[in-house]
This record gives C-alpha cells, structure tokens and sequence, in this order.
C-alpha cells in the first residue's frame, strides 16, 4: 500500500476495474496482438497522465486551466525539436523532454503569478487566451515548428519496429514493443509520482484550498504559493506525457497535439471518472480513448441506417461526435458531479 | 475632564498626480492613438488604421459589454456568450441571404432595411436563446463557478455543433449591401464605409448604455446590483428579474455583434464565436470585471493596439493582445476600473 501513497482505492469493484486495465495495459501486446490496438493501449497510458495531471488542477486544487494542452504541446515539441536539431539518440530525446517540461512549468509559473494573485477565476480566462495564442504561432511560425503540417523526426533506432529482438509467445519483439514498455513504464511511474503527490501534506492543503481558500489563508496557508506550484507541476507533468506521445508517434502538429479538442476530451475524461481522486483519470482516460476509437465507427453506420429521416443522419454523423460529447459532458457535471470513482466509492 | 483633543482637518487639494491616476484609463486611448501617430509617421495610413481598430474595437465591446455585467450582477461566468455571437452572425447573414434583391439594390433605403431585419432577426433568436440558457444551462450551478465554467464550455461546444447541423459543416462567404460597400476617402485616406458604420453604432450603443445606467431606475438598479446585490434584495427588488432580463439583453447584444463581426469579415464559421471569445475575455479582464466603462476602454485599446502593431510588425500581431493584457495587469491586477469586488 506504501506504493500507492496509503490512498487505496476503497471500493472491491474500483479495485477490480484499475487491476484489469493495469493488466490489461501492461500486457497488451501480448493479449491484443495487432498494431491498432497497441496504438490504442499506448494512447490510453499517455492520456492517463495527460489526465491525471489535470485532475491535480482541477480536482485538487479547484483551478480551471484550458492551457493544459499548451503544456502538453511544449514537451511534444520540445521532444520533436530536439530531435530535428540533435543527433539521433537518447540524448536528443532527454534534452528534449526536459526542456520541455522546464519550460512548461516557467510558463504555468508566469500565467499563475499573473492570474492566481488576484482571483482563480482570471486563470481560466487568461489560460484560454495564451493558449490559443500559443496554437496560432505554432502554426504561424512554420520555419521552426513546421506550421500545420507538423514535424516528422526519427527516434532512436532501439526504439523503432526495425530493431528486431526475436519471438516470444507468437509476439515479435522489436523496438516498438521496447516503445510501448517506455512509454507504459513512465506513465505508471508518474501516475504514482501524482498519487503521491495528492496524498503528501502538500496535497491536503490544496484540497483545503479548493474547499475553502479564505479559510486556508487564515489559517496559515499561502494560497496564491500553493496554487502556483501546483499549476506548475501539473504543467510539467503534462510536459512529461507530451514528450512521450513525441516518442511514441514520430510526429507532431499542432492538430495532435495542441488543439482545443483535445482540450474538451481531457475535460470529459476527468468529469467522467471523478474529479479530485486521480484513479478517477485511470478510469476515465481508458474508458473515453476506447470509446473514441471504436464509438465513431458505430456512430457511422447509425447515421447510414437512418439514412431516410430527416436531421438525425445529420446528428448521427460522426463528425458531429463533438455535439454528443458536449450533452454528454453538460449531463455529467450536473447528474454525475463524483464521476465513476465517486459512485462506485459511495456505494462501497 | 480633559478637553476634546486638537482636531484641525487639512483639505489639501487632490494632488496632480493622484488625479491622474484616476483618470489614466480614460487617457490611455488617446495616448495609444497619439503613439500610434508618432510610430506610423503617414496621416493617411494613420487614419485608416485608427477607423478600422475604432471599428473592432466598438465590435468587440457591443460582445463583451454583455458577459461583463452578467458576471458583475451575479458572478456568473459565461463561456457559452461565444455561441451567441455565432448564433447570431448565422441567423443575420441568412436572413440578409434571403433578402438578396433588397441587398443587392443600390437604394439605402433598402440595404439599411435589410441590414435592420437581420439585425432584429439575430436579436430576437440569440436573445431567446439566452433565456434558455440562462434557464437550463446556468440556473443550475449558481455560486459555483468550477461547474459554472465546466457546463458553459458544454454548452458552448453543443450550440457550435447544431450550428454545423443546421446549417452545414462549411464557411459561409456573403458580401456586403451594396450601398455599404466601397470607401469616402477623407484627408488622403480611404476609409470603409463600413467601418464608420461600426464606429457609429458602437458609439450609440455606448452613449445609450450610459443613459440607461446613469439615468434610469433599471439602471440604477442594476448598478447597485454589481456593487452590492444582497443589499439590493433586501431593499424588496427582485434581483433574479434584472438578473434574467441582462442575461438576455447581453446574449442579445452578443448576436448584433455576431451580424456586424461577420458583414465585417464577409465570411462566417460555427466557431467565430469561439475566437471572438477570446479578444472578449481580453477586454473583460484588463477593463476590469463587472464594469461597462472599461469594457468599452478595454476593447478600443485592444482593437487599436492589434491594428497599429499589425501594420508595424505583423510577426508581433498574433501576441499583441496577450502583450497588452499583462502590461495591463502589470500596472492594475484587477483591471483598469473593477466594480466587483474581489471575491
């Protein structure tokens, strides 16, 4: 229990569902062989921590950002960057990724010292500006981050399907695989790191933070301190996740990695499974990511079978997966405000 | 009984300096006006710049001056007030669309009339609007403003969706009546009719507000509202009405800028509002919160700032306004005039 802070999950069926997507994710190559799936498993182990680091924010300490893609867009280019600029290797890869997630936490630390000081609401309005004014240079300043059409670069070669290693169980083990295993064994490392985190007494302040900041200020606390450095580390987390989505994909461009889109599916992600328990982001990102990948398909051939009623093809049209997303998220934080972690812990 | 103690009160004249201090927003336009005559140096290319950042800039503030109050009068933070401006620039430009013969005539008479007809169409519909999402959206999660923040950014995202439904997932391109086309060249300079157009209704729109607060008991109403709403409900006015009836007149004015933003750029998308938004927010927070005053301030500034820097650093254009809102911050966290009290 001391790796998981002594915040155990509290509840048989929450128990139950984290150990199978632990297992299932841990072991996915060799119980989903296939490259799609792996895709899928290692989307899912990034947007774990993309998300539980947003639920530090969010959750904990009670701040709206919409800059988080911002921070995960820096450790993705930071990453890719290094790599066009350095010689191919781990050291590209490492300066890259702490580059990026300096640079993340200098710039959560400025957004928090101008915004947080005065009230936390300004955080969410000042985060959405900067971001968007991020997203539109990236994509203007096309000499250094390859505007719209991103940056290609190549990894390692240890990390990439050409290094072969032999067979094991009908698996082919190459540097994908090798891939995956880095980017599954930094998540799992930085979701206990968070855990970790959330459950120290720096964690309790934040919460005392959220519940009451008028009050943590009298009694002792600097608020305005406590905010900012929980805003930077969760921008450096998800600095972090960024630089292994860089690793893993071998690409960026401002649509994968920096649009307002991934933005609302964080946000979905972290009202579904429950704001403030950090499992809850477990839960969500790998419920949510699934059903992305699969639900779109099944949306396409609902709208092909109405095809004859007016307006709900339109509706049914998986490019309108936003619009349900949207309901789906109003309907959540009104009826569903614990998320899955929430319910399963209450009924506990 | 020791004798009352000395009192002899001094009543110095406010120095000058405190004096300006007071009125330093007030001055920043014409200061920012005037730099940006000394950096162009040309009185043509000067004055075209100034009219057309007047014009975004008055744009901009008939968008914000809405959501600034409703978040005076009842704390309530609306990121859904970008799908007004949408809502309202695609049920404006289709009615204008429809209304092509009256458009396409050379007779003002009939271009303003049309222009009229979409303007009041938008109104109605992104006012009605409003009603229903201050009603099922908002209602709900008053005094909280995590769930405030998190359910408008839903709704925002689902009328931005029935928009691409209803009206198709492409841009829609239109141009403007005839009449209003073209430009008067004045000292040299052309400047678009259009854009004095803007500057003028967003001079009235103003100047009306001012009256509406300053000299009517609505007014009055509401400005002691923003400044203290319980005392308000305790002198026996029935807040949530005032409360209801800006919501509505702000969404309204949302989608007049929503016409106007979209006959200004001759093309409309689901997500205009959404960009707009965020030059809304800009003006909101360095205007200060709350108040009408410095939204209008807050978005002449930010229009004029990303019209100069534009012509005399494009490169820099894309940051301007983030520049202009920390330097604002920097030198008055709260913004220039709050009327809120920090909460």
């Amino acid at each position: 229990m001391k790796i998981l802070a002594g915040d155990r999950p509290r509840s048989t069926v929450l128990t139950l569902i984290l150990l199978v997507i632990l297992i299932c994710l841990a072991l996915a190559p060799f119980l989903f062989p296939g490259v799609r799936s792996l895709e899928t498993a290692a989307r899912i182990c990034i947007f774990i921590v993309l998300v539980a680091s947003y639920d530090l924010l969010l959750g904990y300490t009670g701040i709206v950002s919409f800059a988080h893609t911002m921070f995960f867009g820096l450790g993705a280019y930071g990453v890719a960057l290094a790599s066009v600029h350095m010689e191919r290797g781990f050291g590209a890869l490492a300066v890259g990724t702490v580059a990026g997630a300096v640079a993340a936490a200098l710039l959560a630390l400025v957004i928090g010292l101008f915004s947080l000081r005065v009230r936390a609401i300004f955080f969410a309005m000042i985060t959405l500006a900067v971001a968007s004014a991020v997203a539109v240079l990236v994509s203007q300043l096309s000499a250094i981050t390859g505007g719209e059409d991103g940056l290609n670069y190549s990894i390692p070669r240890e990390l990439t399907p050409a290094f072969r290693l032999g067979e094991v169980a009908g698996v082919r083990i190459n540097g994908k695989l090798l891939n995956y295993y880095l980017v599954f064994g930094s998540s799992l490392m930085l979701v206990l790191l968070l855990l970790r985190i959330v459950n120290s007494p720096f964690g309790r302040v934040l919460q005392a933070i959220r519940e009451n900041d008028f009050r943590a200020e009298a009694v002792g606390y600097r608020v305005v301190w406590y905010r900012v450095t929980a805003t930077c580390l969760s921008a450096a987390v998800a600095a972090l996740a960024g630089s292994l989505f860089a690793i893993w994909l071998r690409y960026v461009g401002p649509d994968t990695v920096l649009s307002f889109e991934i933005m609302l599916d964080i946000l979905l992600m972290v009202v579904i499974g429950g704001m403030g328990t950090i499992y809850g982001a477990v839960v969500g990102a790998t419920i949510f990511v699934l059903a992305q990948n699969y639900l779109q398909t099944l949306m396409g051939s609902a709208a092909e079978a109405v095809a004859g009623v007016p307006l709900l093809p339109d509706l049914l049209n998986p490019d309108r997966w936003l619009l349900w997303l949207g309901v789906l998220f109003i309907l959540s934080v009104y009826f569903f405000p614990t998320g899955i972690v929430g319910r399963l812990r209450g009924k506990a | 009984m020791s004798a009352a103690p000395d009192h002899t009160p001094t009543m110095a004249a406010v120095a000058l300096g405190e004096r300006l201090a007071k009125a330093a927003p007030l001055l920043l336009v014409p200061v920012l006006v005037l730099a940006g005559y000394l950096a162009i140096g040309t009185t043509s290319s000067w004055l075209t710049l100034t009219v057309s950042g007047l014009a975004m800039g008055m744009m901009i503030f008939i968008m914000a001056s809405g959501l600034t109050l409703v978040f005076g009068l009842m704390d309530v933070i609306n990121f859904g007030h970008g799908a007004f401006i949408s809502v309202g620039a695609f049920v404006g430009i289709s009615v204008l669309l429809s209304l092509g013969a009256w458009t396409g005539a050379p007779s003002l008479a009939l271009n303003v009339g049309a222009v009229m007809l979409a303007v009041f169409a938008a109104m109605v519909v992104t006012g009605l609007l409003g009603w229903g999402f201050e009603r099922v959206i908002v209602r709900p999660v008053y005094g909280a403003h995590l769930k405030q923040i998190l359910v408008t950014v839903g709704g925002l995202i689902v009328i931005e969706q029935m928009i691409h439904v209803i009206w198709g997932p492409d841009e829609i391109f239109l141009t403007r009546p005839e009449m209003l086309k073209g430009a008067v060249t004045f000292a040299g300079a052309a400047i678009e009719k259009y854009r004095l157009l803007a500057v003028a209704v967003g001079l009235v729109l103003f100047v009306l507000m001012r009256v509406v607060f300053r000299h009517t008991k609505v007014g009055l109403i509401v400005r002691a509202g923003v400044e203290n709403g319980e005392m308000v409900q305790a002198l026996g006015y029935r807040l949530r009405l005032v409360f209801v009836g800006v919501f509505i007149a702000g969404s309204a004015l949302a989608g007049l800028g929503g016409v106007m933003w979209g006959l200004y750029q001759e093309v409309i998308t689901a997500g205009m509002g959404e960009e707009m938004m965020i030059l809304v927010f800009i003006v909101v927070i360095i205007g200060g919160l709350g108040s009408v005053e410095g939204a209008f301030i807050g978005a002449l500034l930010v229009g004029l700032t990303q019209n100069y820097v534009a012509f005399l650093a494009p490169k820099l254009a894309l940051i301007s306004n983030i520049g202009l809102m920390t330097v604002i911050l920097m030198w008055r966290p709260q913004g220039m005039l709050p009327v809120v009290k920090a909460k």
